[in-house]
């Protein structure tokens, strides 16, 4: 009963958006100045152009889950605490990385396992405490501390900061003294040293993460449990300050500038209104009634639609990559021509320009566009598109495959979401399999979220839809996932010659940024081209919109999703 | 009256008690964990948080460690929402969910009944068709839709209204009236075939006879006994309703409880689950309860306490 009322809601929930996506197309388009917005924009230098009241509203899509800057998972979280709260280095506007609560960028050693931090002497907690080393220490402590039972701390250090692995390895039993050498020390109040288990190129990304803010240890033992359960009971020391917020459940909170904030200067915005929205059609609704400055990510096309054209739909991708996965376990699926057959047939341009029609690109790589750079250089540019589509090579390979196999006919079962964007686009990927590879059956398997995490984890499937988002600016945050045997793989594949690249690249190569690069893009084409041991699909682009008068809004790769520091209202 | 109240009040334990164990055995069956975060996770590090939260205990030793806190009014902590308890989560939501549900149920009712009434008063007039026009269409058309039409003519175009969210008593209106919708059709149906039939019964050819008026047959008589089954479907109405609509709290941004229940089961938020299930259900037995009493203040041929009848 549910369920069929389910997907009556969702067919006709569609009907409606076409409808008034039908009824909003005229009034909507006055601005006639089309290409495409990125959302960066000249800066605001004459104050006389600002309005009167920095004021912003803004809808999000979920609740903050936590304010415990150690406990944080999600980008809800993530986000917000990059607004209130600050850790040694933050990215800027460009994704560039920039001190914040350091004075400067770290100093190395001569085989760059130790960083040294100097920290800013002019930062404050909002309750007149200085911010200091220890903050730091305690805070990673804390953070690896198997008591606190944090997910992401154990997830970031480990093979990563000194002795995490030991410290992880002991659970519970983990002393006081085994905490101690984690390997993070405050050689005096604003001096840090970072001992980390090997060089890590991209280690300045890395720990603008939440997860390595500081915490005030004097005021999170006094509050104890109650710690980070309202706005009343967190200490802010970045650019903004919670001023309303009523725990995890709740679905409005307010910004305030925090006057206290070393740079607060250079900050404009005096308050932010927060509301939670989740039907991207009614947050649209709002906007065009003048309601909300800033939505959530509207990811359908009917609703992006409606503001075709329209200065105030903002597009950019995101390094969120989409594949499907092929199951060795699977004897057909072992058959590297079956996997090449599979991922040469189907038509991503037209799933990207037709089914999704968000502005999402077809990906033909794992490592995606926009995200990770050398020298200013991306990390795409220089590589070949990796079996990009080509059905009549497809079904050659299908046939070898097939008779290798000594079948004519094969069944598989495809694990995918139970969104609507992916019912679509999984009803879309069948038929082009089913079309393009005769002989093929496939039976789709839609299913929440947690059950394609755990059947992909027991490797209960044949092919798989995953994807992944980025945990920091390097490529290694893809490139490592198909390690042979690692906790990612889960689909038994394994090939010595790509483990060999991508462990160069995490050891003997961490120095040499040129052939560490070398390194990772041909390990990502042994992946994808040689072994096609995934099926790369698309990269995600998002949508949002935001009000023409806002300006400096900073969105970001990994982390938090935006910046609001740098947002000034005009006039 | 106080015996049959105590003997009530026992079944409802009971019922409650069924409804818990069948809940924790059957949520235990959807594969998957409460942790988002278990794509990136290792397996060792996995196993340090289901340790944490006694998921790796065997079955029946979860389930007797969540009735013994159950007893002690304990419901556990939220996964979703970092360590929240249960009870606080419930006791924010539930209010949003039941302010809306009440004010559409008694919309529902008053208008339901009205419309049902005056189409059996005029049967076959165009009064009856258009009412039974408007019963149709509360019935067949979703809410969302039109929750999205209120929403975008009245708010977007018209801006009488606010858009969407929850912050005084205008926010209320919107989604009240899309709520409504179904309660007022469910209630003109039932009045509508009832008073048709009371209005066709000897005793009110009996009053007639004796030269009441019209509108005492209608009210003294006639509507007080068409009530009975529209109070009937009418509980356990109240109750979906004022546990909140999915679809209508995310549609105007409403922080209750519907749209919570149904993401926690998508999230294996076991306490959360557990806990709104329980709640549901607590509300289940106590509005029967008041329904059974309902009808012997409305129909004096019932009688609850047994026997005892004048």
């Amino acid at each position: 009963m549910k369920k069929s009322k389910l997907s009556l809601l969702l067919v006709l929930s569609l009907v409606l958006s076409m409808f008034l996506a039908a009824c909003s197309g005229g009034d909507k388009n006055e601005g006639k100045d089309t290409g495409k917005n990125e959302g960066k924009d000249k800066p605001v230098t004459e104050e006389s152009k600002l309005a009167d009241k920095q004021e912003l509203n803004v809808f999000e899509s979920a609740e903050i889950p936590t304010m415990d800057s150690v406990l944080g998972t999600d980008v809800m979280s993530f986000t917000t605490l990059n607004a209130v709260n600050e850790g040694m280095y933050r990215l800027d506007q460009d994704q560039k990385v920039v001190p914040a609560g350091a004075e400067a960028m770290p100093e190395y050693n001569a085989d760059k396992t130790e960083l040294t931090v100097k920290l800013r002497k002019d930062a404050k907690w909002s309750n007149g405490d200085p911010v200091t080393a220890h903050d730091y220490v305690y805070a990673w402590q804390r953070a690896i501390d198997p008591k606190t039972a944090s997910e992401y701390g154990p997830y970031f250090m480990e093979g990563k900061v000194k002795n995490a692995d030991a410290i992880i390895a002991k659970k519970d039993k983990a002393t006081a003294e085994d905490i101690k050498s984690l390997g993070i020390v405050a050689e005096d109040d604003y001096t840090l040293k970072i001992t980390l288990e090997r060089p890590i190129p991209y280690i300045e990304s890395f720990i603008t993460f939440q997860l390595f803010y500081p915490q005030n240890q004097k005021y999170v033992e006094a509050q104890g449990k109650d710690y980070a359960k309202d706005a009343a009971h967190i200490l802010y020391n970045g650019p903004f300050k919670m001023t309303k917020w009523d725990g995890p459940t709740a679905t409005e909170w307010v910004l305030e500038k925090n006057e206290s904030y070393h740079s607060a200067k250079d900050v404009t915005l005096t308050k932010i209104n927060f509301n939670v929205s989740k039907d991207p059609q009614a947050s649209a609704n709002a906007f065009t009634a003048g309601e909300v400055d800033i939505t959530p990510k509207l990811g359908q096309a009917a609703i992006i639609s409606q503001f075709e054209g329209s200065k105030e739909l903002i597009q950019y991708q995101e390094p969120s990559l989409f594949w499907i996965k092929m199951n060795e376990k699977n004897k057909a699926l072992k058959n590297i021509n079956i996997r090449k057959a599979i991922a040469l047939s189907i038509d991503k341009q037209a799933l990207v320009d037709d089914v999704l029609a968000n502005g999402s690109i077809a990906a033909d790589f794992l490592v995606p566009k926009g995200f990770a750079f050398l020298d200013g250089k991306d990390f795409r540019e220089g590589t070949k598109p990796y079996l990009a589509m080509n059905k009549e090579e497809a079904k050659k390979l299908w046939e070898k495959g097939l008779s290798e196999l000594g079948v004519k006919e094969l069944a598989l079962n495809y694990v995918g979401g139970d969104t609507e964007t992916s019912k679509v686009s999984d009803s879309f990927i069948k038929n082009q399999l089913e079309t393009n590879l005769p002989g093929l059956k496939l039976t789709i398997q839609p299913v929440p979220f947690k059950i394609r995490i755990d059947r992909e984890q027991k490797m209960d499937y044949d092919l798989l839809f995953t994807g992944w988002g980025p945990d920091y600016a390097d490529p290694m945050t893809f490139m490592d996932l198909m390690l042979t045997g690692g906790d990612h793989n889960k689909m038994d594949y394994s090939s010595a010659e790509y483990d060999k690249l991508v462990r160069a690249a995490q050891t003997d190569l961490a120095a040499k940024d040129e052939e560490r690069w070398k390194a990772l893009q041909d390990a990502e084409k042994i992946l994808i081209e040689d072994d096609a041991a995934i099926a790369p699909v698309y990269q995600r682009t998002v949508n949002l919109l935001i009000n023409e008068k806002v300006q400096g809004f900073a969105h970001h790769a990994f982390g938090p999703d935006y910046s609001y520091q740098w947002i000034k209202i005009l006039k | 009256m106080a015996k049959y109240l105590l003997q009530r009040f026992l079944y409802m334990i009971l019922t409650l008690f069924i409804v818990a164990s069948i809940t924790f055995f059957l949520m235990k069956l959807i594969p998957g964990s409460p942790f988002n975060t278990f794509q990136k996770l290792s397996v060792a590090q996995q196993n340090i948080l289901l340790e944490k939260y006694g998921l790796k205990d065997p079955l029946p030793v979860q389930y007797f460690n969540y009735m013994k806190n159950l007893v002690k009014g304990d419901l556990g902590v939220s996964f979703q929402f970092n360590n929240t308890p249960v009870t606080e989560l419930l006791g924010n939501r539930i209010g949003p969910s039941a302010i809306l549900g009440l004010q559409a149920m008694v919309l529902g009712a008053i208008a339901g009944i009205f419309l049902g009434t005056i189409s059996a008063l005029k049967q076959n007039t165009w009064i009856d068709y258009g009412s039974t026009f408007i019963a149709v269409i509360g019935k067949s058309i979703p809410s969302f839709i039109f929750a999205g039409l209120l929403q975008y003519y009245i708010a977007v175009k018209l801006g009488w209204l606010p858009v969407m969210l929850w912050k005084g008593p205008e926010y209320t209106i919107l989604p009240t009236i899309a709520l409504a919708m179904f309660p007022i059709s469910i209630a003109a149906r039932f009045m509508r075939t009832e008073m048709i039939d009371v209005l066709g019964s000897d005793y009110i050819t009996l009053a007639k006879a004796k030269g009441a008026s019209f509108w005492q047959i209608s009210f003294k008589h006639a509507i007080r006994n068409a009530l009975i089954p529209v109070v009937t479907v009418m509980g356990p109405l109240a109750i979906s309703l004022m546990t909140g609509s999915l679809v209508i709290e995310k549609i105007f941004g409403i922080p209750g409880l519907g749209e919570q229940f149904v993401k926690s089961i998508g999230t294996n938020d076991y306490p959360v689950i557990m806990g709104t299930n329980l709640l549901f259900a607590t509300l289940f037995v106590v509005i029967i309860l008041v329904v059974d009493i309902l009808y012997g203040i409305i129909d004096p041929r019932i009688r609850i306490s047994g026997g005892k009848a004048k």
